[in-house]
């Protein structure tokens, strides 16, 4: 059982450091994802999963990630309830993003839970960070 | 001539009398008899940075001052559902920042203002909403709906810093108000 999943993760790696090898925090993170079960990587459905909207109780029935980042990754968002502004997403526009892994972690805790009622997988998360660091 | 010298007398008198007590704040039924490090119209400013971060990034860092320790420790047991979100801290965190609110909350401050707050809630009341607090409502109770709540560049009592220019400094100095789409606000 030991030699599939040792040849599944060296899979993954390649392909991430062929795509990310300059990002030492989301190269790690994305390690720890593969050893936790994801199965590749895909941006598309990173971007599906940031757009799709998930059925909620309560305030704000219809919840997505871009209730409060928008769809533009290089845009600044809005904290759908409180009106604080928020940076954009991209790094390619703002260089403090994905740089911290404590805080990714962090605010994929909370943001999945408060817009899916759930904490995501690591596949999902996976295709999250490939799709904002793009 | 007499007459109207005593006229003159009673309308003078009238108007130093009655003048200041319709423009006073009359929020002194609050008010202690202790005398405050800070006797100014704020609470303490935020500056401590892993407040600012964790509790600033989705809303304003509300003061400490602004609440009793009870409704801290209160809020600080329920971060899976803060207010409808998810604020959950790792451990350490949490510990760090609830170290911080208890040592600086409203019935701990030595800011006049926030003992205004403390005073105004009864023993046995836990209020979690700075906006419920009876010193909150007396203080906004003359403000129509339609500047806060049907303003859609306000929306809530709970955007302090929306009218409160400077709320992030900690003063809710009444000249530093500006109610978005109206303008200055004269109590």
């Amino acid at each position: 059982m030991k030699a599939p999943y040792l040849i599944f993760v060296v899979l993954v790696s390649t392909h991430i450091n062929s795509v990310l090898a300059d990002n030492t925090t989301i190269n790690s993170l994305l390690q720890s994802y593969a050893a936790k079960g994801a199965t590749e990587v895909n941006a598309e459905q990173g971007q599906y999963l940031w757009q799709k909207t998930y059925p909620a109780n309560g305030e704000f029935s219809q919840r997505s990630c871009a209730s409060c980042h928008t769809e533009k990754l290089t845009a600044p968002g809005k904290h759908v309830k409180t009106n604080k502004p928020i940076e954009p997403m991209a790094p390619s526009v703002n260089s403090q993003r994905l740089t911290d892994q404590k805080k990714i972690e962090k605010w994929f805790k909370r943001n999945c839970k408060w817009t899916m009622g759930r904490e995501c997988t690591a596949q999902e998360k996976a295709d999250f960070l490939v799709y904002l660091y793009k | 001539m007499k007459n109207t010298l005593a006229i003159s007398a009673v309308i003078f008198t009238v108007g130093f009398v009655t003048i200041p007590v319709v423009w006073s704040d009359d929020d002194d039924h609050w008010e202690g008899m202790e005398e405050y490090k800070h006797q100014s119209t704020g609470v303490a400013a935020v500056t401590n940075t892993v407040y600012r971060e964790e509790c600033g990034s989705c809303h304003m860092a509300y003061s400490p001052g602004l609440l009793p320790a009870n409704s801290w420790m209160k809020m600080m047991s329920g971060l899976e559902n803060h207010f409808g979100d998810n604020a959950e801290l790792d451990a350490g965190t949490e510990k760090s920042i609830t170290d911080l609110l208890l040592a600086n909350s409203a019935d701990r401050s030595d800011y006049r203002r926030a003992r205004k707050f403390s005073r105004s809630i009864q023993l046995n009341d836990t209020p979690l909403r700075i906006s419920e607090t009876p010193y909150f409502r007396h203080e906004h109770d003359e403000i129509p709906n339609r500047m806060v709540t049907g303003n859609p560049e306000v929306k809530s009592f709970s955007h302090c810093n929306a009218c409160h220019t400077r709320a992030e400094q900690g003063s809710f100095n009444e000249h530093d108000i500006r109610i978005p789409g109206y303008g200055r606000w004269d109590d």
